[in-house]
């Protein structure tokens, strides 16, 4: 019996794991179709915002992880705006070019006949290119992958460089009314069947996923019932069509990327905690996060719920059996492989064609 | 020049006129860049550069060297299965790290010079045997675009956190053990083992890291490799694969078997990064999972993307000169840069550095024609491929 309850207990960390991991590169996926493999960097800069506004600035916990979201969401912002989109380096090459242009028209002027410098001007301006330097990485999937990817380089030996190969950590915070650690005995229901509470779990850690469902709740809540999520779904539903209809695409995708910068400051912010703060943390994040962004689908709030319930309940199902995270997590990953295989758009994706179908036949 | 070379008023022998003919019919076409003889020309000049470099740097800066060239297939099987076929694997280093622990595992067991060259080859055969698998799961249930890219990395994912469970005593094969994070040391050099007699085994020779010999052996199979590459992807076959990376279902509409081809050149990819696991595997003596790891595995990407990845000189170029760029940047800063490289190619250049160079050489070279008054047509003659067309017909 304790056996079962230690797997539930274990159940909700990693549903909590996946599922905080997974959001903000949920939202991103599914919105912009750029694949940040700089999350776990994203989550490693909350983290580190976290820590060092508690450490060095003496904020306590509760102010400092709505700093830290805050710093990362800045931090997204900043990315969006000169890597993703490409602004910043295209407002740049704008100014250069005029600059450029007028350089070079000076330098024909120095023939001195006036209306051949005139038309070097003319030749030089044309030549330059007046499109845009750099297009944006929206729904280019793998160079999106490939520039985030040089990112997460640079943030993670950035991190290193800046504060050492490691970070004080903050102390785990002790959960209200419940304390530092969990056992069945304090559980109201389960204290009546289990009588031996010897086991015990980290508080902290299962209530992690009560504010994982609270995130989803407040996800949920954003992209059905807001004017942001309304021009957000209508964003993917038909990009062109939106931007003919008045919506700032572009707002709507920076707004998105803070969002989903944001909730990685969370998690990291959450996890800060209990992980031990190196500049390489993130990648312990990323590939769950990934995997269940896949096997979710594209509905961002259903299908990170399922993904991290299924994926969740099979690592701790195989944790439990064989008694070492290593098979827990081979399992999960095989059960990724097979399903992205069996079910190519995700478990949701899977729903609405079933959906469809459905309707189509009567 | 090349256009009046092989131009009909030529005043060469008819010989070399036919050989040339032959070459640019092999090795030139729309799909690579270089279709021209100062290409050739520098080709010729790199590779003699290169097989010098032992006997000027010493043999223990050439068997460093080495490993560069042993990454350069690395590179070349992701050019040929993302840039050629359209499909982003971040998973060669998964047939790459089977191949190498085979190599190792094998020839731990079976250490005479026909065992080890049986282990070579059986250790290439595993790699192509785990990408076919691999491909045929994929390509034939319709696993498209960016799944392909998240199933190949968590294959990968799934062999490191597999291997480096394996420290216990139970996890030895015969006389290897697989030895966990460790990694399993002491695998034997590649040793070739010569017929002196019929029937009779000569002398073995190896394929020592420390006396240069190695480093040939991989630059003489590059070179091969390379060669190989370049008629591969300007055939018919070629072309095809080009077509699928720019349209699946035209390239379908038009009759050819989609699935075939893709799980065709995943395949022949494997089978090409099996070949630098096995040689990775001789050449440092050494595996272990860390050719798994997620930072690894995301190097040929990097290689690949900033040399240019339609392109197998861009493939080859960008894997030795970041490899032996990440190498040589010692310090804090080398990872930075490198990142800060792969920013600026993809947002800058997106097709990769060398398609970049050429376009400027190019320029350059028509500009300096022109302004010496010359007619200026053409320049250096880039494409003969219309020359060479007429032969094919598809099917």
């Amino acid at each position: 019996m304790v056996n079962g309850v230690n797997l539930l207990f274990q159940f909700l960390d990693n549903f909590a794991f996946i599922v905080l991991a997974a959001a903000g590169l949920a939202i991103i996926f599914g919105i912009m179709g750029v694949i940040n493999l700089a999350h776990g960097e994203f989550i490693m800069v909350g983290a580190y915002a976290t820590t060092l506004a508690n450490i060095r600035f003496g904020l306590p916990l509760l102010v400092a992880v709505p700093v830290a979201m805050v710093a990362t969401a800045l931090f997204g912002l900043a990315v969006e705006r000169t890597i993703i989109s490409g602004a910043v380096p295209n407002w740049l090459w704008k100014y250069a070019r005029l600059g450029l242009a007028g350089g070079l028209g000076r330098l024909a002027a120095l023939d001195a006949v006036p209306e051949r410098a005139a038309a070097s001007i003319d030749a030089a301006t044309r030549r330059l290119p007046e499109s845009p330097l750099v297009e944006p990485l929206y729904d280019r999937l793998a160079d999106s992958m490939v520039a985030t990817w040089g990112l997460s380089l640079i943030l993670v030996q950035g991190a290193r460089i800046q504060f050492g190969n490691s970070l004080d950590q903050v102390g785990t915070p002790v959960v209200p009314f419940v304390g530092e650690t969990i056992s069945p005995a304090q559980i109201p229901l389960l204290n009546l069947i289990v009588e031996n509470s010897e086991f015990s779990y980290s508080a902290y850690r299962v209530s992690l996923a009560v504010i994982a469902v609270g995130v989803l709740a407040a996800v949920y809540v954003l992209f059905t019932k807001t004017d942001f999520g309304m021009r957000a779904r209508a964003t993917i539903q038909d990009e062109d069509t939106a931007r003919a209809l008045g919506v700032d695409t572009g707002r709507t995708y920076m707004a998105t990327f803070a969002i989903g910068s944001a909730l990685a400051g969370l998690t990291g912010a959450l996890y800060a905690p209990t992980i031990t703060m190196v500049p390489d943390m993130g990648t312990g994040f990323l590939v769950e996060s990934f995997v269940a962004v896949v096997v979710g689908g594209p509905s961002v709030v259903l299908g990170t719920t399922m993904a991290g319930g299924f994926l969740g309940a099979i690592s701790a199902a195989v944790t439990n059996l064989l008694g070492s995270t290593f098979y827990g997590r081979i399992a999960l990953l095989l059960t990724a492989i097979v399903l992205i295989r069996f079910l190519p758009s995700g478990i949701t994706g899977f729903v609405r064609e079933l959906r469809e179908r459905r309707q189509e036949a009567t | 020049m090349a256009a009046e070379t092989t131009g009909s008023g030529s005043n060469l022998p008819r010989p070399v006129v036919a050989v040339v003919r032959a070459w640019q019919r092999v090795f030139h076409g729309p799909n690579t860049i270089g279709n021209c003889w100062q290409f050739w020309a520098g080709f010729a000049i790199a590779v003699a550069a290169l097989f010098a470099y032992p006997v000027l740097a010493g043999g223990y800066q050439a068997s460093r060297f080495a490993l560069f060239l042993v990454y350069a297939f690395l590179g070349l099987s992701l050019s040929v299965v993302w840039g050629y076929a359209g499909i982003l694997s971040f998973g060669q280093v998964a047939f790459f790290g089977v191949a190498g622990y085979t190599f190792g595992i094998v020839s731990l067991n079976i250490s005479s010079p026909l065992g080890i060259m049986g282990a070579f080859v059986g250790a290439v055969v595993a790699g192509a045997l785990l990408s076919f698998v691999l491909g045929y799961f994929m390509f034939y249930g319709g696993v498209r675009d960016v799944y392909v890219t998240i199933i190949t990395l968590v294959v990968t994912l799934v062999l490191e956190t597999f291997m480096s469970q394996t420290a216990g005593d139970e996890w030895t094969i015969g006389a290897a053990p697989l030895g966990g994070f460790n990694g399993m040391p002491g695998i034997p050099e590649l040793t070739v083992p010569i017929p002196a007699l019929p029937g009779v085994w000569g002398s073995p020779v190896v394929l020592g890291a420390g006396d240069g010999t190695f480093y040939r052996f991989a630059l003489v199979l590059l070179v091969a490799t390379y060669l190989g590459l370049r008629a591969l992807v300007n055939s018919d076959y070629g072309r095809v694969m080009v077509a699928v990376r720019e349209d699946e279902d035209r390239t379908r509409m038009f009759g050819y078997d989609v699935e075939r081809v893709k799980l065709a050149v995943f395949t022949f990819g494997g089978a090409l990064a099996g070949l630098a696991g096995v040689l990775y595997a001789a050449w440092g003596n050494y595996i272990s999972p860390g050719v798994y790891a997620l930072t690894f595995a995301s190097l040929p990407v990097i290689w690949v993307s900033v040399g240019g990845r339609k392109s197998l000189l861009g493939a080859l170029v960008g894997s030795i000169a970041l490899a032996f760029a990440s190498n040589s940047l010692v310090g804090q800063w080398a990872f930075v840069i490198i990142g800060a490289l792969l920013l600026v190619v993809v947002l800058f250049l997106p097709r990769g550095f060398v398609p970049a160079a050429r376009d400027v050489v190019l320029f350059a070279w028509r500009t300096a024609r022109r302004y010496r008054g010359g007619e200026a047509e053409g320049g250096v003659s880039e494409s003969p491929d219309a020359a060479a067309d007429p032969e094919v017909t598809d099917p």
